[in-house]
């Protein structure tokens, strides 16, 4: 792993895609992208929760909200890059596949999993996005002036 | 005496038998599948999650389903499989001014930048049943309009920025947390906005009204209430840095509440705060008027002896599941305990006619 | 952070942490008894013993002291990926780890308070060589009486002497452990 040379931000933008990712849309974006590569285990794919915090008043002291579901592993491949997955949700293969394109992110797979996974994950989540803020900005106010008092 | 008895074993297992069979209901009728309760029952699966304190809507909606629609069982199911989760850690402070809002309102001020944004609402259906949805149709579109670019500033800046508002005091303390370690009063703020969160809603919303209704009166206006998605960050030791772990939808309610001023402060508006797992507006807001109520001492307020001032009454009776284990605990097996009390009134009567015909002799 | 600090932890961790918890209850309800265990590999200067405990006892809600000599970088990066425990100072710790005169002032760790004798210190103190010579044990979950060779007397016999309070002790060496709770009794010879 060398967390320098692939930029630790563009690393961030990526595992966050993957750990939003509807696992189904992963799963099928994976498999098209060619042969998944033989690897060990660092930590076999684990469930448990991690604790949310708020702020009072969104900005002030911060509190426990309770908790979500989240799965993490770790793995390194043959070719000695270690991924890992951090996925909500508790779907094993989830994290697994999670694991497996951030390790081949950071070898010479690199541009063809961003064009095959990562770019399309993007897109997708874009667009389901831009969706739901169409949906509410139709039901914003326009507020106009009927009468105003002269008096 | 104690006298240990067998027997039930039977019973209680035709009893399962008979539960999971009533469960299923009319096999000539469709059986529900879980995604069609996580999407169609959301609201239901948004409670669960709250008050069990748990966010993943797969489960809630197992626990629903497996609880026949009971909420408060379904809550309990997911309390009891909360703890058998390891603790990966926990999130950065949820950024809520970076939330992507499906609904944004505010009752304070008409023109707040961002507008209002009503989102899928309840308000302003006539609350009549409507009997198309008794038969199924197409499945409804909604409207587009053209989506905002620009971020949703919070209402309570505004009035922060001209000092009217008493102000938040940034911290980064590690917050205590009531499922690690007993409640101890008098709990401090982060304490007790943990308990509201997962307290159950119709307690809560008792106590807010009470308020309302003049126990405790603070003077509430919704500042603003927002509800959307916002992504949850942590970090991560063997990385060293943070990654978005996912993201979850939350009500965030902040209340404007009028202060007449102390000795030590000028008069300023104050606040209450809500923030709830889900589309919960109902229990953020009621979360907020608490929370304003429960923080006389901290702003010299005057105690009026109001229930909803008190947070150890507050804060000890707002859980359901604590609530719903002692109370139906009573209508299981005391036989022992009760032939104990019998004994003893029986020995009270004893006792007392005896002395009665002593008093007629 | 290196590549081995992501290695050497339990690879069937179901199976492995129960079997090691069991030793570790057992070593605790039998002061003074010796088990193997196994299914760890950490950085030196960390024995087996010692990794197979803080694995399985410690996490990230469980504040742990590194003594001098075991406060290495490799140490830190291991127990990041594998425990997640915060490293703290002695007196915030729940877990300390480290020879018994590296974990020196014995006094500076919690010992419970009298409401919650159990918010205190379980020390894992880390022996070249553990045996059944020595000090005499003597107290609950010891029939008659047990040994163990001790790296001193007197600190466990005051110890014992503030009992509800007080902190446990883990002693570990190689691959083996062995525990001393705050309620046994201890006698030179």
């Amino acid at each position: 792993m060398n967390v320098t040379e692939v930029g630790i931000e563009a690393r961030q933008r990526w595992m966050g895609l993957l750990a939003r990712a509807p696992s189904a849309r992963l799963a099928a974006l994976f498999e098209a992208a060619g042969e998944a590569p033989a690897h060990d285990w660092l930590r076999v794919p684990e469930t448990g929760g991690v604790m949310l915090r708020g702020r009072a008043g969104g900005t002030g002291a911060a509190f426990n909200m309770g908790e979500m579901t989240v799965t993490r592993c770790a793995l390194r491949l043959e070719s000695g890059e270690v991924g890992h997955g951090y996925v909500q949700g508790r779907d094993k293969a989830h994290a697994e596949r999670a694991a497996l394109v951030d390790a081949l992110m950071q070898g010479p797979r690199a541009s063809a999993m961003r064009a095959a996974v990562i770019e399309p994950l993007a897109e997708a989540e874009a667009a389901s996005r831009r969706e739901r803020a169409a949906k509410a900005a139709a039901t914003k106010v326009e507020f106009f002036t009927m009468v105003r008092g002269e008096d | 005496m104690y006298v240990a008895v067998k027997g039930g074993e039977r019973a209680i297992d035709a009893a399962h038998e008979w539960l999971a069979e009533e469960r299923r209901g009319d096999p000539k009728v469709p059986e529900l599948s879980l995604a069609q309760i996580r999407e169609q029952m959301s609201l239901a699966v948004n409670r669960v999650m709250a008050e069990g304190s748990l966010y993943d809507p797969d489960l809630a909606a197992l626990a629903i389903k497996q609880a026949r629609g009971d909420l408060i069982e379904a809550i309990f199911l997911i309390r009891a499989y909360r703890t058998t989760l390891p603790r990966i850690g926990h999130s950065r402070p949820v950024e809520t001014s970076d939330m992507r809002c499906d609904r944004r309102i505010s009752a304070t001020f008409k023109d707040a930048p961002g507008g209002q944004v009503l989102g899928p609402t309840f308000d302003y259906t006539h609350r009549l049943l409507d009997f198309e949805l008794a038969a199924e149709g197409a499945a409804p579109v909604a409207q587009t309009g053209e989506p905002q670019q620009a971020s949703t500033p919070r209402i309570t800046d505004f009035l922060n920025r001209d000092g009217l508002i008493q102000d938040e005091a940034h911290g980064d303390a590690t917050p205590p947390d009531m499922t690690r370690q007993p409640m101890e009063y008098p709990a401090d703020r982060p304490l007790r906005l943990q308990a509201l969160t997962r307290g159950d809603e119709g307690f809560v919303l008792g106590m807010a009204y009470s308020t309302q209704r003049g126990y405790g009166r603070n003077h509430p206006f919704v500042g603003e209430l927002r509800i959307g998605a916002v992504e949850v960050e942590m970090e991560i030791p063997e990385l060293g840095f943070d990654i978005c772990i996912g993201e979850v939808t939350l009500t965030e309610c902040e209340t404007v509440n009028q202060f007449m001023g102390s000795k030590t402060e000028p008069a300023q508006f104050t606040r209450g705060y809500g923030l709830v797992f889900g589309q919960t507006e109902r229990k953020a807001i009621s979360m907020a008027l608490v929370d304003r109520a429960l923080r006389w001492q901290e702003l010299g307020e005057e105690n009026v002896g109001a229930p909803a001032q008190d947070e150890e009454f507050v804060l000890a009776h707002s859980d359901n599941i604590q609530a719903t284990g002692f109370l139906e605990h009573i209508k299981l097996p005391h036989y022992v305990d009760f032939q104990s009390e019998l004994e003893l009134v029986r020995k009270m009567r004893r006792g007392a006619q005896g002395s009665m015909k002593e008093a007629a002799e | 952070m290196r590549d081995d600090a992501l290695s050497g932890g339990f690879a069937d961790t179901p199976v492995e942490a129960a079997r090691a918890f069991r030793a570790a209850l057992e070593a605790m309800a039998r002061p003074g008894s010796i088990h193997a265990v196994s299914g760890a590999a950490a950085p030196e200067p960390l024995s087996v013993a010692a990794a197979v405990l803080l694995l399985t006892l410690c996490d990230r809600e469980t504040p742990l002291y590194l003594a001098p000599g075991h406060d290495t970088e490799a140490l830190r990066n291991w127990l990041a990926f594998h425990v997640g425990a915060p490293l703290v100072g002695p007196r915030e710790a729940m877990f300390a780890i480290g020879g018994w005169d590296a974990l020196a002032p014995h006094d500076a760790y919690a010992i419970g308070t009298a409401e919650y004798p159990d918010r205190s210190v379980t020390l894992i103190v880390e022996r070249t060589e553990l045996s059944n010579a020595g000090t005499r044990l003597t107290g609950p979950g010891i029939e008659t009486e047990a040994h163990l060779s001790l790296p001193e007397t007197e600190a466990f016999q005051r110890n014992a002497r503030r009992f509800p309070l007080g902190w446990d002790c883990y002693f570990t060496c190689g691959d083996r452990l062995a525990a001393l709770p705050r309620t046994t009794r201890t006698e030179a010879l």
